[in-house]
């Protein structure tokens, strides 16, 4: 049986039947790694040394019987935004190519404590801005279905890495449907825990009030798991919310009956392309025939997503990145005549395009006279958005949507037009802005054979019922299995 | 407020944000994001009399923590990431005083 | 010249926790281990997340309270953005529209014969973050500033007045009371050279002619790091406004308000390039904090738990006492410690106008001669209260108990000083007010046997001859009383 493409739970219990060490296990993902990547891309920095380390530590202390944690011996990639201590931690950015976290984030140390094996971090929009990878500085990262097209964002490397069996588990962050949308773009299970499940202690902020941290998987159950060790609370983080975590992957797999599922007719609009609206169409009958009920709720202020999130997300950037100023860490210009001209120059230099635009969008939002006009109208709305899903979820269980409207764009395909790339996020978005949680299961593929994506959201907090509607409907269908041909 | 950008703004824009940006990138941003200014002007459609700016995804109050004292970084550690440093201090260009 | 001057103060108080104000970071001041106190939520590492102090929300609150303020049910947090090295995150964590407390008000007293009082108007105070601390290369050869962060985070209470002040004596009582205040509330230790009190001043002058009021253009003095800078500050700044509109006749809104910093050395107020663009500090709520809302009960605990103020203390003492407005000053504005001293010393010797006076006068005397504190003074009140009570129970001479206090003030061995040594020097000098009329009937009729003369010529007329009598028989009986002995002695003489 191989070990690349085994779900989680494979790997697991082979580590726990000792027929495997997890010393050969990471040594075989580092291995895909070393002779994929350089096709795929998903990598920014390959953690070898450490990782083999922690494997042989986990096998020393499985040996000898001691007690280890839920993901012992299992390989997890983790999005470059993540602050590891002592291991470069980039965001994709020119600013912050040398940047050495001192401390790590709180999911990095919950994956340290459960003994996962940090394999090494991976490539993303440069500062979790854009929805293709594209706009890290470093390298752009291939979709593993089709290499010519891109694997979604900001958490591309994260779900290739995984759909290219270069790891079964990976974290990624999502503040505007950045787990999501690239999990449905290479077929691979994505979510995006309820904002304040996870503490985004540690994780380098984009849109704080939209952030939040989850997991890639090969299957839900690897979803559950990992998901199971990264949420709690956490102290250090003020929007952490203070509730007890179920355990997830111990519920997964019991089938919820009397399923409701919705679907929004705000949904069903121009620019929806046939084949994945049709894919959501296969979807519910498979819900049906499992005896769920499918009902339509109306989410009235769906098309205003877009604009109330390319207000608030660029705002809040605007302000969290003012603090790159090549003083106390990051990009510093060689060249400027004072320190105020050293500010400007340094990030000029330090930040790309889609950064820079955003970092203005946002000023300009917050500057006098603007403020309530763009920024203040954006939270208003966003409270109305909110409310339209606290209506629907007074009817129905989760709310089905596609991942996106379209299958993975060609590289390259947006770069004069980013509004249009905007425009992609209208499925994903809603769930940041109302901190609802939401999952992104493989569902299969357009002709072309490009990935499709199911989204499910559910009400706040509700993370067991919506991994437990993903994983029937995962159980019924063969998409799971499928791994993409390199 | 249907807003247009010139490169006047633009430039002005950017001084705020503290970017130096080419005369390229000028031109291309007040296109650019003019365009999505115009977009997002879709929002005064909506009637937001009475409504409750959210700022919060999950609206939590009184999150605090008690005044202990934890450990510091070693000086070495917090300067470890600086452009410029000698060893004991942060070192930026001359900071040309308000005076 | 006929104007009246116009001040509103901003100070910002470092409150005395722990811990800096998001992080758990120690306050304590100390400039010479640079960066030293810090983390990556101070050092604004990427990723770092901010969370509120407990304690530092208590302090501000109870300071408010004491100032009068209302207290908002609902406050947050916004970020005000500006750039500058000793501030990492590139905006710093304050309160814009919704700050904890608003319109209060502090008594000041602006004599202190009449103790008559004025209250100056309080527009907000506000909980935020301090800053770091450049340090410029003052050779003139260009070198870089140097960046230090410990105390970047520290927690900090800026407190707003209305332009309720009309001198730079009357701002530098606000000044003084408001500091009297913090630290009788023990929120600061408003050191000001340590920078735990600091002033700005929004100045003009109201120009009286021809029955007209004319308002000069508002300016701001920046970083008054005493209060005798914030005096001379505000003196030197209206005459130069004065002088200013005599020159351009330029008024109240004609131009923006300007900034100015105190040169101390040359005692002159210098106008300070404005920041580029500094007015647009694109306040937005901070969504790495949530709000907090207050409850009445808090409230009550808040009040319940506060001690007395400063002024409330001067007018007990005034009544409690009978002193007058300017004894009662003297020590209230002493501070806290010194008060309590007088209090206690006022406890045991059971006479509060005694101990009053006795601390105001000799302790004060000698704290200042010997350069102590009244912490460190060595004559703490279980002894001095002592002390004063042998005087009050007439076991000693008010005489002797001055005696007593140098003697024990200039111990050797400071260690040694005791109640118990009190009375051994009373003992060993023979200090106690001999009661027993007959020893001292005893050395009077001496005294007189060998002072013929003298008793002659009272007997003949002269007064004054009593005062040597006295004299001597004082010397004999070291304890005797004063009083004591003249009485005895007339009785003798009349005889
Ligand atoms: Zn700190």
């Amino acid at each position: 049986m191989s070990i690349i493409g085994a779900t989680t739970g494979e790997l697991l219990s082979r580590l726990e039947r000792g027929e495997l060490t997890s010393v050969e296990l990471t040594t075989a993902y580092l291995d895909r790694i070393a002779q994929q990547d350089d096709r795929v891309s998903a990598f920014l920095t390959v953690n070898t040394a450490e990782a083999l380390q922690q494997a042989a530590d986990v096998d020393r202390r499985r040996q000898a019987k001691q007690p280890v944690g839920l993901l012992a011996g299992i390989p997890v990639a983790i999005k470059d935004v993540l602050c590891t201590k002592g291991l470069k931690t980039t965001c994709a950015s020119r600013m912050l190519a040398n940047f050495i976290p001192p401390y790590d984030a709180h999911v990095i140390t919950q994956l340290r404590n459960a003994d996962a094996v940090l394999i090494g971090k991976t490539n993303m929009d440069e500062f979790a801005m854009g929805s293709t990878t594209e706009t890290s500085a470093f390298k752009i990262t291939r979709n593993p279905w089709d290499l010519d097209r891109t694997p979604g964002g900001s958490s591309g490397g994260s779900a290739a890495a995984v759909a290219a069996g270069m790891s079964p588990l990976a974290l990624g962050t999502d503040t505007g449907g950045s787990i999501r949308q690239p999990a449905g773009f290479c077929s691979v299970v994505g979510m995006k825990p309820t904002y304040g499940r996870v503490s985004r202690f540690g994780m380098v902020a984009y849109g704080s009030s939209l952030d939040q941290i989850g997991p890639f998987a090969n299957d839900v159950n690897g979803a559950a798991l990992l998901a199971q060790v990264i949420a709690g609370h956490d102290g250090r983080d003020s929007t952490s919310v203070n509730a007890p975590v179920p355990a997830y992957s111990q519920t997964v797999n019991q089938p919820l009956a009397g399923l409701r599922v919705g679907i929004a007719k705000e949904h069903f609009v121009e620019g929806l392309n046939p084949e994945v609206e049709q894919t959501l169409r296969t979807a519910l009958q498979v819900y049906k025939s499992l005896g769920a009920e499918i009902k339509e709720v109306s989410l009235p202020h769906t098309s205003y997503g877009v604009a109330v999130y390319y207000l608030i997300a660029p705002s809040e950037a605007s302000s969290n990145l003012a603090r790159y100023d090549g003083v106390h860490y990051g990009h510093r210009a060689e060249q400027f005549s004072n320190m105020i001209d050293m500010y400007a120059t340094s990030r000029g230099e330090g930040f790309g395009s889609e950064v820079k635009r955003r970092i203005m969008l946002g000023t300009y939002a917050l500057s006098a006279g603007y403020y309530d006009a763009y920024y203040l109208k954006a939270l208003k709305v966003r409270r109305l958005i909110r409310q339209d899903y606290d209506k629907a979820f007074e009817q129905i269980d989760v709310l089905a949507s596609p991942a996106s409207p379209n299958p993975p764009s060609k590289v390259g395909e947006y770069s004069a037009n980013p509004l249009a790339m905007y425009l992609e996020d209208i499925y994903t978005i809603g769930a940041n802005l109302a901190g609802l949680p939401g999952i992104s299961v493989p569902a299969g593929f357009t002709e072309a054979g490009l990935p499709v994506g199911l989204q499910l959201l559910a009400a706040p907090f509700e993370e067991e019922k919506l991994l437990r509607a993903a994983r029937m409907y995962e159980l019924a269908t063969k998409w799971q299995g499928q791994r993409a041909a390199l | 407020m249907a807003e247009t950008l010139d490169a006047e703004k633009v430039r002005k824009v950017a001084v705020l944000a503290r970017l130096k940006l080419s005369e390229a990138e000028i031109g291309d941003y007040a296109t650019k994001l003019g365009n999505i200014l115009k977009y997002v002007d879709t929002l005064n459609e909506v009637n937001t009399e009475g409504v409750v700016p959210m700022v919060h995804a999950v609206e939590l109050s009184n999150v605090f923590r008690a005044d202990e004292v934890q450990p510091s970084l070693p000086r070495a550690a917090a300067l470890q990431n600086a452009p410029k440093t000698d060893g004991t201090f942060f070192l930026v260009p001359q900071i040309l005083e308000d005076k | 010249m006929d104007y009246t001057t116009i001040i509103g103060l901003e100070v910002h108080v470092q409150l005395q926790t722990n811990t800096k104000i998001f992080c758990g970071c120690s306050t304590k001041f100390n400039p010479d281990n640079p960066n030293v106190q810090t983390c990556p939520v101070c050092l604004g590492l990427p990723g770092s997340l901010p969370v509120m102090n407990r304690h530092a929300f208590d302090l501000a609150v109870k300071t408010a309270t004491a100032i009068n303020c209302q207290i908002a049910r609902f406050t947050k947090w916004d970020r005000k953005q500006y750039y500058y090295p000793d501030l990492p995150k590139g905006y710093q964590i304050s309160q814009y529209d919704l700050p904890f407390s608003h319109d209060g008000w502090l008594e000041i007293v602006i004599n202190k014969e009449t103790g008559e009082k004025k209250k100056i108007g309080i527009i907000r105070a506000h909980l935020e973050e301090d800053a770091g601390k450049n340090t410029h290369d003052e050779t003139g050869r260009g070198h870089d500033s140097q960046v230090d962060l410990n105390r970047a985070g520290t927690p900090l209470l800026e407190i707003v007045s209305h332009p309720d002040l009309r001198s730079a004596q009357e701002a530098k009582e606000y000044l003084e009371e408001l500091k009297l205040l913090l630290t009788y509330l023990e929120v600061s230790d408003c050191n000001m050279q340590e920078g735990s009190l600091r002033c700005d001043a929004n100045v003009n002058v109201h120009i009286h002619r021809d029955g007209q009021k004319i308002a000069t253009p508002l300016v701001e003095i920046k970083n008054l790091n005493s209060f005798r800078n914030v005096e001379l500050a505000i003196e030197f700044e209206a005459d130069r406004q004065y002088r200013q509109w005599q020159q351009d006749g330029m008024t109240f809104g004609a131009v923006l308000k300007e900034t100015r910093g105190y040169d101390a050395v040359r005692n002159i107020t210098v106008a300070q390039r404005t920041k580029e663009n500094a007015s647009d500090y694109r306040y937005f709520p901070d969504p790495d904090l949530v709000p907090v809302t207050i409850e009445e009960a808090y409230l009550q605990n808040v009040i319940d738990s506060m001690v007395e103020f400063p002024a409330a203390r001067r007018t007990r003492f005034i009544q409690q006492y009978q002193l007058s407005n300017y004894d009662a000053a003297v020590i209230i504005d002493q501070g806290v410690v010194f008060a309590n001293f007088v209090e206690h010393v006022a406890k045991i010797c059971g006479d509060g106008k005694q101990a009053c006076n006795w601390v105001t006068q000799d302790v004060l005397r000698e704290m200042n001669d010997r350069k102590l504190t009244i912490e460190g003074f060595p004559i703490q009140p279980p002894v001095l209260g002592e002390i004063l009570k042998r005087v009050n129970d007439k076991k000693i001479t008010i005489k002797s108990g001055r005696e007593i206090f140098l003697n024990l003030l200039n111990s050797e061995d400071l260690s040694t000083i005791s109640v118990a040594r009190i009375d051994q020097i009373i003992q060993e000098q023979g200090l106690s007010i001999v009661a027993d009329s007959g020893q001292l009937e005893a050395v009077i009729v001496g005294v007189l046997a060998k002072n013929a003369k003298a008793v002659a010529d009272f007997k003949g007329g002269k007064q004054s001859a009593v005062g040597s009598l006295i004299g001597q028989a004082m010397k004999e009986m070291k304890g005797a009383d004063p009083a004591t002995v003249r009485e005895l002695l007339l009785k003798k003489l009349a005889e």
